[in-house]
């Protein structure tokens, strides 16, 4: 057995202490000691992005980050964007728009716009589609997310009317 | 026209919360107690004889609990009676590169996958078959010892009329090579599956498949258990596409490793077993030649396609007739030769891919009614709308077309696009273009032959309001519970969200065949609808005589049960629930759906009929850089005939999804293999097993698109309701390689549609990048089958036509 060593995180704004090997990636500390499963995985080789938390506010790949790295570290998954009951903006023009069909790259996708609109809360369509690149989805052709994001950044119902192809 | 409280409204699914808070679980999402993990030793060589397996060391690593191999596993399983080719694990050989042959469950994932490296096997490479050319030239050694003859497996031939001769006495002849390569699903979520042995003994495995019936059937075959002993849970797909529809190895493997060590076993592929289990869409070659009258009128056409059917069965003799079956229901084809042949190739297996055989076949289709439109000079959509399938007609291969929104659908996507006034007059390196498609509400038949409904539903209502519907269909991404919720709710007059879906439980609820072939909606919507005004009946009935209202006056809407007449008179849902269950006691209905019988009756009729065809029409705008090729999609138009929508967001994504992934497969997706050198074997192995190295469009690909409904409700639909999931996916290729000619007059005949092409199209002397040469191959029997207005029952002629076999 490796050797284990103490891991202190804040989790969804709760502190959390855990015992870990060195070689356990964040998205394996999250998803199998804490059970927090919201968090997925597609390759866990840093390609598909729907692995996707943020780590200190800010979009991180949990496959590729080892845990031991996000010691102190605030990290904010999935489970912790509602607040209680209500869900985030975000959340909620998901649900109306269809932004999530098969769901399994929302979490990604739904933490990424997140960071997103914290930094800049009047983004461009430009910019929602630079920033979410890093995230693949198969099911929405991407344009129910870019709308849906876009509509919670006042840029109306159909922002994707002004991709630039 | 009946006015809807819930039907073809933008709606929010009512499983959409699950899927933004990270709260839906999928397979890999569970853990049980006790639960070990499985790990597959997966074959190095494309095809290779298993001349021993050593598990010693492998079984003696601390942690490993159970090392299987082929020994472990006697009866084969496979998705269709006709080719069941598939051990859980090689017995006797391995056939692609990644063709499993032992499996070790252990402690963890990580002791697992120590062992499967200390597993010895010494196996012998036997030569390799990497493509159709291949398979059709070596005879041996054989892939398989079933199938037709040497590295065939199947070939079907059809004559509907006499082809020739209407080709013979045509005006123009086109004839084309087109050559579709093969792509993959890629799911996000990469298969996984839970087994386990409950507390009665008997097995239940959840698994992300689309199709928990057939898993259920192969895991009672393949491990000798009454089918009742056995529970498939299908967990919410992390997307499907098609590649989750087969009876997997890894399924059969945890399921028996439970049931031998009495505990819970989890398997979950690595993105790169993803590429391995495939299932995808098939490479296939094919040649068209269409003869037509002096107007671009069709009178006649003959369709060979070769599919490259990788290293088993799966759905691909299916997948051969659809390469052939759909050619006739967008376009009047008044006689029509088929002739298809799939091959064995030591590739991961190729099977059904969104569109399932009928993209191919329309990518030749759509351009080469590109090609007549410039040679004849007669525009692009004229060509098309002068010849459209007639709705309510029977096609030259005996399909009972529907309605046919399809001029519509064309009308609004050129008249958006002004297509006509600017097809053929954009400024160079700028172009439009056209293509159609047409696509099954379900497939006619069930993968098994039987005569028992293809969709169940149960209803269980209370006396506290609660409506829950059982369903065995399986919820992937689509939409489909919301369907169910949407059908019922309608019926009911209650909210959807009021409603609970309870689906893909092999225990809980009645057989659905899976989520395939665009079948769910109308095939559940159906059965719901059936069910629910079973119950409105019942309930209306007691609601009639306790309120003294005529049952024909009752209005089941907003939770209340209320007199047309003066709806203030009336009671809320819930009352007449309570008034139900006291007058009838406990209150449940069921409903099924048969599709209607077709009118093929020749040997092969069985697959394409359909309820009804969706229609579809695309324009796309692209821009070429004349210097290098280089490709952008500018715009894409999009109409769709969807009969009548069932939930109008959920219509709108399955659209833009569709789009996205006629996109990829344009654009740049290929699932394509290498040699490696000779001192390596000569082995074949996929050129690129990641999500990184296989090219699919990311969020900044997309262009903008315009999304037009055309609504021709059909009685065969829930409500009207026809398919969306695979459809529109079918016209995004053979558009793109139209605007590609009218922006830089080079045929691309081949996918994907790179830059490369175009350039080497540009540069050289005939403007094409496409096949050159199709094989040739022997037809034994061709069965012939006068079309319908020839005086056709849908019978095969016998004794056999004067036509020898060709070729």
């Amino acid at each position: 057995m490796s050797k284990k060593y103490p891991l202190t995180m804040t989790v969804n704004d709760e502190s959390v202490e855990l015992s870990v090997t060195t070689h356990k990636t964040l998205l394996e500390v999250l998803r199998e000691d804490m059970n927090l499963t919201g968090t997925k995985h597609g390759c866990e080789l840093g390609e598909c992005g729907v692995c996707t938390v943020l780590v200190n506010g800010k979009p991180v790949l949990s496959c590729l980050m080892l845990a031991p790295r996000a010691h102190n570290a605030e990290i904010k998954t999935i489970e912790g964007l509602a607040e209680g009951p209500i869900l985030d903006q975000l959340q909620s023009a998901f649900c109306k728009y269809g932004a999530a069909q098969c769901g399994y790259c929302t979490p990604a996708m739904l933490l990424t716009a997140k960071a997103l609109i914290e930094r800049d809360t009047t983004p461009t369509v430009q910019h929602i589609q630079k920033e979410l690149s890093g995230v693949l989805c198969r099911c929405t052709g991407y344009l129910s997310i870019i709308n849906a994001v876009g509509s919670v950044c006042g840029l109306g119902d159909n922002c994707t009317d002004n991709l630039n192809a | 026209m009946t006015s809807f409280r819930v039907i073809g409204k933008h709606r929010p699914r009512i499983d959409g919360r699950a899927r933004v808070t990270g709260q839906l679980l999928y397979a890999d999402d569970i853990s049980l107690p006790r639960m070990v993990y499985c790990k597959l030793l997966r074959s190095h060589l494309p095809h290779a004889s298993i001349r021993n397996i050593d598990t010693t060391k492998a079984s003696a690593l601390d942690g490993v609990y159970l090392v299987l191999t082929g020994d472990d596993f006697p009866i084969k399983h496979g998705i269709l009676p006709v080719s069941q080719d598939e051990y859980a694990l090689c017995r006797d050989k391995t056939r692609f590169v990644g063709d499993p042959y032992a499996a070790v469950i252990a402690k963890t994932e990580e002791i697992a996958q120590n062992a499967v490296e200390l597993i010895e096997a010494e196996l012998e490479p036997l030569t390799t078959i990497s493509n159709s050319t291949e398979a059709l030239s070596v005879e041996t050694p054989r892939i398989h010892t079933y199938g037709e003859e040497g590295n065939i497996h199947k070939r079907v031939a059809f004559d509907f009329g006499h082809v020739d001769q209407s080709l013979k006495d045509a005006d123009h002849i086109f004839e084309d090579l087109f050559f579709y390569e093969g792509n993959t699903h890629l799911p996000l979520e990469q298969h996984a599956s839970v087994a386990t042995t409950d507390p009665d003994g008997k097995l239940a495995i959840w698994s992300s498949t689309q199709t928990p019936h057939y898993l259920h059937r192969a895991l009672a075959k393949t491990l000798q258990l009454p089918a009742t002993h056995i529970r498939v849970i299908a967990t919410p797909n992390g997307g499907g596409f098609g590649g989750k529809s087969d009876p997997f190895n890894h399924e059969v493997i945890v399921a028996k490793a439970a049931m031998l060590l009495n505990r819970p076993v989890k398997i979950t592929l690595t993105r790169e077993e993803v590429f391995y289990c495939h299932r995808g869409r098939h490479p296939v070659l094919m040649r068209l030649k269409t003869g037509t009258d002096k107007q671009g009128l069709i009178v006649g056409q003959s369709l060979d396609t070769v599919l490259d059917g990788g290293a088993y069965g799966s759905y691909g003799v299916a997948s051969t007739f659809y390469t052939g079956a759909l050619q006739t229901v967008t376009y009047h084809i008044p006689r029509y030769q088929f002739r298809g042949c799939r091959t064995f190739t030591n590739k991961p297996p190729c099977g059904p891919k969104r569109g399932h055989g009928t993209p191919q076949p329309r990518f030749g289709l759509e351009i080469q009614l590109d090609k007549m439109a410039v040679s004849l000079g007669i525009n692009p959509k004229t060509i098309r709308t002068n010849q459209l399938a007639k709705p309510h007609s029977v096609t030259a291969n005996y399909l009972q077309l529907g309605t046919v929104g399809l001029g519509d659908c064309i009308d609004k996507v050129t008249e958006a696009s002004d297509f006509e006034t600017r097809w053929g007059n954009l400024p160079e390196g700028h172009g439009l273009g056209l293509a159609c498609s047409s696509y099954l509400c379900g497939a006619g038949l069930p993968i098994y032959w039987n005569d028992m409904p293809h969709s169940g539903v149960q209803l269980k209502l209370d006396r506290l309001g609660g409506v829950t519907v059982f369903c065995g269909s399986t919820e992937i991404g689509q939409g489909s519970n919301d369907v169910l919720a949407a059908c019922v709710s309608e019926i009911l007059g209650i909210d959807p969200f009021d409603i609970r879906v309870i689906t893909g439980d092999t225990d809980l609820t009645p057989v659905d065949l899976g989520s395939y072939s665009s079948r769910v909606t109308l095939m559940t919507g159906n059965a719901a609808i059936e069910a629910a005004t079973r119950a409105r009946d019942i309930i209306a009935s007691v609601v009639s005589k306790q309120l003294g209202i005529p049952k024909n006056q009752l209005v089941f809407a907003d939770r209340r049960v209320f007199s047309s007449e003066h709806p203030d008179k009336g009671i809320s849902f819930q009352e007449a629930m309570v008034a139900t269950e006291t007058e009838h006691g406990t209150l449940g209905t069921t409903g099924s759906y048969r599709p209607p019988p077709a009118p093929g009756k020749y040997k092969g009729a069985g697959v394409g009929p359909s309820p009804t065809y969706s229609y579809s029409a695309s324009v796309i705008e692209v821009r070429v850089n004349k210097d290098t090729g280089q490709l952008d999609v500018v715009k894409i138009w999009m109409a769709h005939d969807i009969g009548t929508c069932i939930n109008r967001t959920l219509v709108f994504n399955q659209i833009e999804g569709s789009i996205y992934m006629g996109l990829g497969e344009a654009l740049m997706e290929e699932q394509t293999f290498r040699r490696l050198p000779q001192k390596r074997s000569s082995a074949l192995v996929h050129k690129i097993p990641s999500l990184l190295d296989y090219k699919s469009p990311t969020m900044m690909d997309m262009p903008p698109c315009d999304i037009f409904l055309v609504e021709y409700p059909d009685k065969q639909g829930p409500f009207g309701a026809k398919e969306v999931g695979q459809g529109p996916l079918l016209p995004i290729m053979p558009a793109i390689a139209n605007a590609v000619y009218d922006a830089v007059g080079v045929r691309i005949d081949e996918t994907p549609i790179t830059p490369d092409k175009i350039f080497k199209a540009m540069n050289s002397s005939d403007k094409r990048v496409g096949p050159k040469d199709f094989p040739s191959i022997n037809f034994d029997h061709v069965d012939f089958i006068p079309p319908p207005w020839e005086g056709g029952d849908g019978n095969a002629f016998v004794p056999p036509h004067p036509h020898q076999p060709r070729r």
